[in-house]
C-alpha cells in the first residue's frame, strides 16, 4: 500500500519536474512580457533534437549534452526574440498566437526534413538507468534522478530570482513595466536575457523528458496544452506557483492515467476550467 | 417607413447610411460557386467541404473578427453540432435534414451560452486557455461516450432522407448535398451580414475596438459578447451538422484542436472582420492544401508557417487587406494631389 | 440649486497608499467646477471614484441624494453620468461618424438592435452629425480615428461622451494636447450645453480653469486641500505655496 502511493507519488513528481523544467521560462516570460508564446513547446523540442544528435554524432556524455542543449537553443532563441518576437510585444494577442503558430509548424516542418519525421530515443547512461532502494520502495533511478535534478533547479531559479539583482530587475518588470523602466532597467536586454534562459531551460526539460514523452517532430503540440495548463494554473510570472503546479498535475496526471485509464485526462480539463474560472489569474498569480 | 429622408452629403454620413446596401461585385461569388458546380461535377465532394469550411470560418468571424473574442476552442460548437446530428440520425431519433440542422445549431448555442456566460469573464491568456480547455474537454467527453458517440472510432453510416422527401442525397455524386448546402451557407450568409451592418454589429465592433470605453458609454458588455458568442456558435453548429450529412459520419476531427487551429488560419488568411474573408481564406487554403499537402505534406506545413508568420508580422489584414492596400495605393496612382 | 453628485468622506486605499482621503465634494446643477492639484493629487481617481470604475475603501458617492456608492459603471452612466478620458479611449479603427453613433445608439436603445441595418437609424445619424457639427468635426466624419492629428481626437473623446447626454459631466484633461487655437472649441461646446448640467473639469491649463470655473477645488495628496470662487483660490497663499513649491521640484 505505502510501497504503492511512494511509487505514484514518485512517477508523478518525476512527470511533474519535467514539466516544471520545460514550463517555467513559458511562465516568466509570459508574466513579465504577457506573450501568448505557444511556440515554447517548439524550443524545448528544439533543445531536445539538439541534446539527441550532439549525443549521437559528436559522442558527447549525457551532461555535455544538456549544456550544449541549453546554450544553443537559449541562443537560437533570443535572435528570434529579437528580430521577431520584439515586434509583436505590442500586438494583440491574436497576432501573437498566429505568430507562434507558424513558429511551431516552422519549426515541426524543419525538423522533419532535417532530421525525419520518427521517434529520436535519448540514450540514457548507463549510471541512471536501473532501480534505486530507497528503504520502502525500489524505484527507477531516472525518476530518481529526474525529481532530484527538478528540486534543484527550482531551488537554483528561486535564489536567482529572489537573491540577485537580474532577479529582483525581472520581479519589478513583472509587477510594473512602466515603474521598472523609468527606474533605468534595460527592459530590452532583459526581455532577451529572460527568453534566451527560459528557452534554454525547456531544452533542458525536452531532453530529460524525452525518455516518457519521446521525441518527434510532433512534441510541439501535442504537449503544448499541458504547458499551457501548468503555466496557467500555476500563474502568470511565479516560479513557486509553476512549481507547485506541475507536481499537482504531475502526480494527478500518474495516478489518473492509472486508475481511470479512461477519461483520466478530462478530469484535469474539469479542474483546469474551475480553478480558471475561481482564479482567473492562477493559484499564484497576482489579480490583475 | 415613410417617405424616405433626403440623402446625405457628408461622406462620413454617406458611408455609414450606404454600407449595408448589396455592392455590384458581391453576387460574384455565389455565381462562382454556382459555376463551379457545372463546371467540375467530379469534384463536388470538395466543393462541399470547401462551402462547410466557409460557413464555419464566417462563424469565427462573428466572434473574432467581429467581437474581438480570441478563441482557440471554436470547433467545439462545430462537432457539436456534428455529433448532434450524428447521434439523432445513427440512434433512429431524428435524421430529416434541415430540422437536424436547427437542432444542431440549438445544441451548439446552448454550449456556446453555458460556456460564454463564464468564459466571457476572463480576456486573454485565461480566456484563449478556457475556451482550448472547453474544447478538449468535450473532445474527451465524445471519446469516452462510447455508447452515444461511438468514442474514438466516431459514428459511421448515418442515413439522411431524401431533402423535402424529394431529392436523395448520393454519397458518390454529391450533387444534392452541394446545392443544398449552397442554400444554407446563402442563408447563414444573409443572416450574419444583416447582424454585423446592425447597431448590434457597430456595438460588438465597439467592444472589439476599445472594451473599456464601451463600458463608459453604458454598454452591457459581458451580454453583447455572449449573445455574440451564442449566435456564432449557433452557426459552427449550423456548419459542423452539414459536416455530417454530408459525410455521413462523425469523428473526434470534428472536435479537435487542428480543426480549430484550421479555421483561424484561414480566416486571418482572408481577413478577419470583413465578412468576405471567410470565403477568400477558405478558397485560398483549400485549394493549396488540396494540391500540395498529400504531396508535399512538409513543404505545405513549412509554407503554411511562414505565410502565418508573415502574416501576423506584416499583413494582419490578410488577402484582402492586402487587395485595400494595392487599391488605395493605385488609387493614389491615379490621382496624385 | 439641487446637488447632483455628492461624496461623504470617501476614501480610496491601495494597500498601505491612501489615494484618496476623506473627500467631502458637491457638484450642483449647473455648476461649472473645476478640480485641480499638483500631479499625483489623485484628481483622477477621484474621477474613477465617481465613475464607478474604482469602488472606494469607505465613505459613499450620491447621485441627486441616491446611494449608488457600489453602483455598476454602466448604470451610473444609464443614469446620466458621463466622462472623459485623460487618455483618448477611442475605437481607432472606425470612422469619426461611427465613435459618435455608437455612444448614441446606447444611450437612446438601439444598440441591441439587430435586424435592421445600422445606416437605417437616421435619428441617432442625425444626432451624431449634428454633435459633430457643433465640435467642429464634420468635415472629418468619414476619417478613422488612426488617421486623425490628435487634436482632432481629443474632440472626439468629448463627442462621445456629449453622445451620452450627460446631467453630470467629468472632464479630465479635455484640452490636453488640443492646440491652443482649437482649445476654445471645447470651451464653446462646453458652453453650449444646457444650463442645468453639472460640469467638473480636471485641468492643468489655469487660464483655461480660471476662465472656464464658477468654483474650484484643490486636491492634494488626495485630500481636499481648498475650495473657493476663483478669485479665493488665485487670492489663497497656501494654494500658492503648493504649486510654487510644486514647480520648485519641477
Amino acid at each position: 500500500m505505502i510501497e504503492n502511493i511512494a511509487s505514484m507519488l514518485l512517477g508523478g513528481m518525476a512527470a511533474g519536474m519535467v514539466l516544471f523544467i520545460v514550463s517555467v521560462g513559458l511562465s516568466v516570460t509570459m508574466g513579465l512580457m504577457g506573450f501568448v508564446n505557444l511556440a515554447h513547446g517548439a524550443f524545448a523540442m528544439l533543445g531536445g533534437y539538439i541534446i539527441v544528435l550532439s549525443m549521437r554524432h559528436w559522442g558527447v556524455g549525457f551532461a555535455a549534452a544538456l549544456a550544449i542543449g541549453f546554450v544553443l537553443t537559449a541562443a537560437i532563441s533570443m535572435v528570434f526574440e529579437r528580430l521577431l518576437y520584439s515586434r509583436l510585444y505590442k500586438a494583440g494577442e491574436l497576432d501573437q498566437v498566429l505568430f507562434t503558430i507558424g513558429l511551431v509548424f516552422m519549426f515541426i516542418a524543419g525538423l522533419t526534413v532535417v532530421v525525419g519525421p520518427e521517434n529520436q530515443p535519448v540514450p540514457i547512461p548507463a549510471e541512471l538507468r536501473g532501480q534505486l532502494n530507497l528503504g520502502i520502495v525500489q524505484y527507477r533511478t531516472y525518476s530518481i534522478f529526474l525529481i532530484v535534478v527538478g528540486i534543484v533547479i527550482a531551488v537554483g531559479l528561486w535564489l536567482g530570482f529572489e537573491r540577485t539583482r537580474f532577479g529582483a530587475q525581472i520581479r519589478a518588470a513583472v509587477d510594473n513595466r512602466r515603474m521598472a523602466e523609468s527606474l533605468g532597467i534595460n527592459i530590452d536586454r532583459l526581455f532577451a536575457i529572460t527568453f534566451g534562459f527560459g528557452s534554454g531551460m525547456a531544452a533542458i526539460g525536452g531532453g530529460l523528458g524525452a525518455e516518457f514523452l519521446g521525441l518527434d517532430p510532433q512534441y510541439a503540440l501535442k504537449y503544448l496544452v499541458f504547458f499551457l495548463i501548468v503555466v496557467s494554473v500555476g500563474g502568470l510570472g511565479s516560479i513557486f506557483g509553476v512549481f507547485w503546479a506541475s507536481i499537482i498535475i504531475g502526480v494527478l496526471d500518474f495516478v489518473l492515467k492509472k486508475y481511470v485509464p479512461q477519461g483520466g485526462t478530462l478530469f484535469i480539463y474539469v479542474l483546469t476550467i474551475m480553478l480558471l474560472l475561481w482564479r482567473p489569474q492562477g493559484l499564484f498569480g497576482k489579480p490583475q | 417607413m415613410s417617405a424616405p429622408a433626403p440623402a446625405y452629403e457628408n461622406p462620413g454620413a454617406q458611408a455609414l447610411t450606404g454600407r449595408h446596401r448589396l455592392r455590384l461585385w458581391e453576387p460574384l461569388p455565389w455565381l462562382l460557386a454556382l459555376a463551379f458546380y457545372f463546371l467540375f461535377p467530379r469534384h463536388l465532394g470538395f466543393g462541399t467541404e470547401l462551402l462547410i469550411t466557409v460557413l464555419f470560418a464566417l462563424s469565427l468571424d462573428l466572434a473574432l473578427g467581429y467581437a474581438g473574442i480570441v478563441t482557440l476552442g471554436h470547433a467545439a460548437f462545430f462537432g457539436a453540432g456534428a455529433y448532434t446530428v450524428g447521434m439523432l440520425a445513427h440512434h433512429g431519433i431524428w435524421n430529416e435534414p434541415i430540422t437536424s440542422l436547427f437542432a444542431a445549431a440549438a445544441v451548439a448555442a446552448a454550449i456556446g451560452f453555458a460556456s460564454g456566460l463564464v468564459l466571457l469573464r476572463t480576456t486573454g491568456l485565461t480566456l484563449l486557455m478556457l475556451t482550448l480547455c472547453t474544447m478538449a474537454l468535450l473532445e474527451e467527453a465524445a471519446n469516452l461516450g462510447h455508447d452515444w458517440t461511438g468514442g474514438f472510432d466516431g459514428l459511421t453510416g448515418i442515413t439522411i432522407p431524401p431533402l423535402f422527401g424529394l431529392f436523395e442525397f448520393n454519397p458518390l455524386f454529391p450533387k444534392v448535398q452541394y446545392l443544398y448546402i449552397l442554400g444554407v451557407l446563402l442563408v447563414c450568409f444573409v443572416f450574419v451580414r444583416t447582424l454585423v451592418y446592425s447597431p448590434f454589429g457597430q456595438s460588438l465592433t465597439g467592444i472589439r475596438e476599445n472594451t473599456l470605453r464601451m463600458h463608459a458609454v453604458g454598454a452591457p458588455v459581458r451580454t453583447r459578447l455572449i449573445v455574440c458568442y451564442t449566435i456564432s456558435a449557433a452557426v459552427a453548429g449550423v456548419a459542423g451538422g452539414l459536416w455530417a450529412q454530408a459525410n455521413a459520419y462523425v469523428n473526434l476531427s470534428t472536435l479537435g484542436l487542428d480543426r480549430a487551429a484550421t479555421v483561424l488560419i484561414i480566416l486571418v488568411l482572408g481577413g478577419y472582420g470583413r465578412l468576405y474573408g471567410a470565403f477568400v481564406g477558405a478558397v485560398a487554403y483549400m485549394v493549396l492544401a488540396h494540391f500540395l499537402s498529400k504531396l508535399y505534406p512538409t513543404a505545405w506545413q513549412l509554407g503554411l508557417g511562414l505565410m502565418l508568420v508573415i502574416i501576423a508580422l506584416f499583413f494582419r489584414g490578410g488577402i484582402l487587406g492586402m487587395g485595400d492596400v494595392i487599391t488605395n495605393w493605385l488609387r493614389k496612382l491615379r490621382a496624385p494631389s | 440649486m439641487t446637488t447632483l453628485l455628492e461624496t461623504r468622506s470617501v476614501s480610496k486605499n491601495f494597500g498601505a497608499l491612501a489615494a484618496s482621503t476623506d473627500i467631502n465634494f458637491k457638484l450642483e446643477s449647473g455648476a461649472r467646477h473645476a478640480l485641480i492639484g499638483p500631479n499625483g493629487a489623485g484628481k483622477t481617481t477621484f474621477i474613477n471614484l465617481l465613475t464607478g470604475v474604482l469602488l472606494p475603501s469607505s465613505g459613499t458617492v450620491l447621485l441627486k441624494g441616491r446611494d449608488i456608492t457600489t453602483m455598476e459603471q454602466a448604470q451610473r452612466v444609464k443614469l446620466g453620468i458621463a466622462r472623459t478620458f485623460q487618455i483618448n479611449r477611442l475605437f481607432r479603427g472606425l470612422s469619426v461618424l461611427e465613435n459618435v453613433y455608437i455612444s448614441i445608439a446606447e444611450r437612446v436603445g438601439a444598440a441591441s438592435q439587430m435586424l435592421a441595418p445600422a445606416g437605417t437609424r437616421r435619428d441617432v445619424i442625425d444626432e451624431a452629425m449634428a454633435l459633430l457639427e457643433t465640435l467642429k468635426l464634420a468635415n472629418d466624419a468619414h476619417r478613422t480615428i488612426a488617421g486623425l492629428p490628435y487634436g482632432r481626437q481629443r474632440l472626439v473623446e468629448l463627442a462621445i461622451t456629449l453622445g451620452q447626454k450627460p446631467e453630470v459631466l467629468l472632464l479630465d484633461e479635455p484640452a490636453a494636447g488640443v492646440p491652443s487655437a482649437e482649445s476654445h472649441i471645447i470651451l464653446d461646446a462646453i458652453d453650449a450645453l444646457p444650463k442645468s448640467i453639472g460640469v467638473l473639469i480636471i485641468d492643468h491649463d489655469m487660464d483655461l480653469v480660471f476662465r472656464f470655473a464658477q468654483r474650484i477645488t484643490v486636491l492634494v495628496r488626495g485630500a481636499i486641500f481648498a475650495e473657493g470662487t476663483p478669485k479665493e483660490i488665485g487670492a489663497n497663499p497656501d494654494v500658492r505655496a503648493v504649486y510654487l513649491g510644486q514647480a520648485a521640484h519641477v
